[in-house]
């Protein structure tokens, strides 16, 4: 890989169907793998939120996000990188309760990350951890090494820009006014 | 009105409150209502019944090309509507407005692998400006009113819209129809940033060696008027794209030629040596530019494009002119000052002599040996005083009849600039002839391109199209084999053709043709095909191995060209 920087694209939607593979095969036209891929309602109604993130050159996603933006029923796509953004995924990790109980070190594995325990049942336990990648890539590995992950899951990348407000609303106001 | 309407109804009351008179299509089960309907509007809609979708397609966009308006194309679901995407794709990315109206299998159907079910929204939507399914009669008006502003706002481009069987029988109560202006998430034409005309003018106004690349974006945007006031003022010296052909009359004394990979030996080289390079509504193609990392970078880039995606997308612009070129070339004139540059201008003519001398002369006067490409197309652009339209198909007569056909009017060139489909041609200029119906309409096709749509004959047959086919007919597909000779060691590889009688065929279609083999038939043969009120076939014997030069390989650097037995 030439010097590709992970990426966060934020893209505002219509909540029109079919969107998402819209989305996703300007990506793909470009070989750029998705790396992680969130979709929801956002603050305002009717209007729907990606987060997608990818690994690309500046040059390259820009072009990316261009493109995107231009699709009729995208209201605005734009990328951060890292330093410009609060992030976090959520990670589930289930275990053996035996294995759990067997070995007195996983409560301190859990203290450590600051790990939440959702569910226990007579076979398996089901831990949370919210935080980077890096930090639940972490923790799955000790867990991993220590008595084994029965399930593992990441969700992807929610992101929220350090700026003050959310970009969108400007332009929807400019929007409105135009119309009128 | 209160009374109600059928969804169909409502379809046609729509493409007529459009201003549409002319639709190209072909009935099929799951569009039936809507045929059924247009029975009744029969007068106030003209349906021309093609014989494949794939050739409604490309009429549609013939139509669009010459008219202006948008191409309407009408067909059934599943195979009808998955023949379309040939000619969807090539709408797309020659930004030609049409919409493409197809049928669907009922909603309750839907997902269910039903007969003549495809998705076709989903199979679309990467070659569509905007793709949408209609499944209730009430959002028929709403949805043609924005097909209808997408296809044909800013950059322009193809719309698919799939309507279910039951919204086409379904009732619709209190049918209205407005037309759509505003679209919250689609900005077609973004605000002028004055400091970048500022900028523009600044640089224009220094500029030792300026030069414009003139695209079909001038055309699309109505500013012709605009662009010739602009290089008059500026004096500068311009080359178009294959689709900005005709945009500025080939005889100005400013149009130095064509672009690209078969374009003029001037307008390539120049790139490299300009200093300020222009670039009005075109967006860099490969074909034009070759080897970007070697494309102009001498040269300040001016991009002006209405479309943002556009810019910085292959060439660095160090100057980004965001806006309808209608508007953004006047705003820039205004600022610039009166100049000329002739010693410049007099650097592309020298070059042209010398292309002239190593091509042109052979190509349009040759006196022994086969007949050639351009000696035909010369022949019958002159033959129609330089005023008719051309149309091609795909290949070495489209790369030829680009090049020696002449314009003195805009739009009055139809080609498949960006996809290269074979078999655009003769439904092209079927919908071209329906898009302007006093020019003359001269198709050049090739005999490869010609029988990958041959069954459009019949649409000429039944009604009476009168179009021009100039039949190149070199038994080879010319271009592949050219470059077999070039870059394939003469290997040629299922590109020799066995063909029918053409002239048989035409005269079976009951379109009155004729074959030339000599130079000295030709002129009297050109003259009874323009002569005949109606559709007339050449079918023109020209050499089989000619080549087209000058060429700019693939991919190599704009000043790398050859031409040929220099």
């Amino acid at each position: 890989m030439e010097n590709k920087t992970l990426f966060t694209v934020t893209i505002f939607s219509e909540n029109t169907a079919g969107l998402l593979s819209q989305v996703t095969s300007v990506f793909t036209r470009r070989q750029l793998n998705i790396e992680t891929l969130s979709v929801s309602p956002s603050a305002l109604e009717g209007i729907h939120k990606f987060t997608v993130t990818t690994f690309s050159t500046e040059e390259e996603i820009e072009k990316v996000v261009k493109q995107i933006d231009k699709k009729v029923d995208i209201l605005k796509a734009y990328f951060n990188t890292d330093d410009e953004l609060v992030h976090q995924e959520i990670a589930l990790y289930k275990l053996a309760t035996s294995e759990f109980l067997r070995i007195p070190s996983v409560e301190e594995l859990i203290r450590k990350y600051n790990a939440q325990i959702l569910d226990i049942t007579e076979t398996y336990v089901v831990i949370q951890k919210t935080g980077h990648y890096a930090e639940t890539q972490s923790l799955f590995k000790e867990l991993s090494g220590l008595i084994g992950v029965l399930q593992f899951i990441r969700s992807g990348r929610v992101a929220i820009t350090k700026s003050k407000t959310e970009r969108l609303s400007d332009m929807l106001q400019k929007l409105d006014k135009k119309q009128k | 009105m209160s009374k109600e309407i059928t969804g169909s109804e409502a379809l046609i009351l729509s493409l007529l409150s459009e201003g549409v008179d002319t639709i190209f299509g072909y009935p099929g089960g799951a569009i039936m209502p809507v045929f059924d309907c247009l029975y009744d509007y029969r007068n106030k809609i003209n349906h021309i019944l093609v014989r494949h979708e794939q050739g409604a397609t490309h009429a549609a966009e013939g139509y669009a090309r010459t008219s202006g308006k948008v191409g309407v194309a009408l067909v059934t679901s599943g195979p009808g509507a998955t023949n379309t995407i040939t000619g969807i794709a090539d709408a797309m990315i020659d930004s030609t407005p049409m919409i493409v109206i197809s049928g669907q299998v009922a909603s309750s159907l839907l997902g269910s692998d039903a007969f003549q079910e495809a998705d076709v929204v989903g199979i679309s939507q990467p070659v569509t400006k905007w793709a949408y399914q209609i499944r209730r009669p009430q959002d028929i008006a709403w949805a043609v009113a924005r097909a209808f502003y997408i296809a044909a706002s800013g950059r322009p481009g193809p719309v698919l819209l799939d309507i279910t069987k039951d919204a086409q029988f379904g009732k619709v109560a209190n049918y209205e129809y407005k037309k759509a202006s505003f679209i919250r998430s689609y900005q077609p034409i973004p605000e002028v940033n004055i400091s970048a005309i500022e900028e523009a003018a600044k640089l224009i106004n220094q500029a030792k060696k300026p030069y414009a690349l003139v695209g079909q974006g001038v055309i699309l945007g109505g500013a012709e008027k605009e662009l010739l006031a602009f290089l008059e003022k500026a004096g500068v010296p311009a080359a178009s794209t294959v689709l900005g052909l005709s945009a500025v009359p080939t005889d100005h004394p400013l149009h130095v030629g064509m672009l690209g990979m078969h374009g003029n030996l001037g307008p390539n080289k120049k790139t490299n040596e300009c200093d300020v390079l222009i670039a009005i509504g075109m967006r860099f193609d490969d074909r034009v530019t070759g080897d970007l990392k070697t494309y102009a970078k001498q040269a300040k880039v001016i991009h002006f494009d209405i479309d943002p995606a556009e810019i910085d997308k292959n060439v660095y612009a160090h100057v980004k002119v965001l806006g309808d070129a209608k508007e953004t070339l006047a705003a820039v004139t205004e600022k610039i000052e009166k100049n000329s540059h002739q010693e410049w201008l007099q650097e592309f003519r020298a070059c042209d002599q010398r292309e002239y001398d190593a091509v042109i002369k052979h190509e349009l006067y040759p006196t022994t040996g086969q007949l050639k490409m351009g000696e035909v197309i010369r022949k019958v652009s002159e033959a129609t005083d330089n005023k008719a339209v051309l149309v091609t198909d795909v290949g070495q007569h489209q790369m030829m009849g680009v090049r020696y056909f002449k314009y003195s009017q805009s739009r009055s060139v139809v080609t498949s600039g960006g996809l290269g489909t074979m078999g655009f041609g003769l439904p092209a200029a079927i919908g071209a002839k329906y898009g302007t119906p006093d020019r003359t309409i001269c198709l050049f096709v090739g005999d490869g391109g010609i029988q990958m749509t041959i069954q459009e004959l019949g649409v000429i047959m039944q009604y009476g199209v009168n179009v021009k086919i100039i039949l190149l007919n070199n038994h080879f597909l010319g271009m592949v084999r050219q470059w077999q000779e070039l870059f394939f060691e003469e290997r040629y590889s299922e590109t020799v053709m066995t063909n029918p009688d053409f002239v048989k065929i035409s005269n079976a279609y009951n379109i009155p043709a004729r074959k030339v083999e000599t130079r000295e038939e030709l002129d009297e043969a050109i003259a009874d095909m323009l002569n005949h009120d109606g559709a007339y076939l050449l079918d023109v014997q020209v050499e089989t191995k000619g080549m087209v030069y000058p060429m700019m390989p693939a991919g190599t650097c704009v000043t790398n060209i050859l031409l040929g037995n220099e």
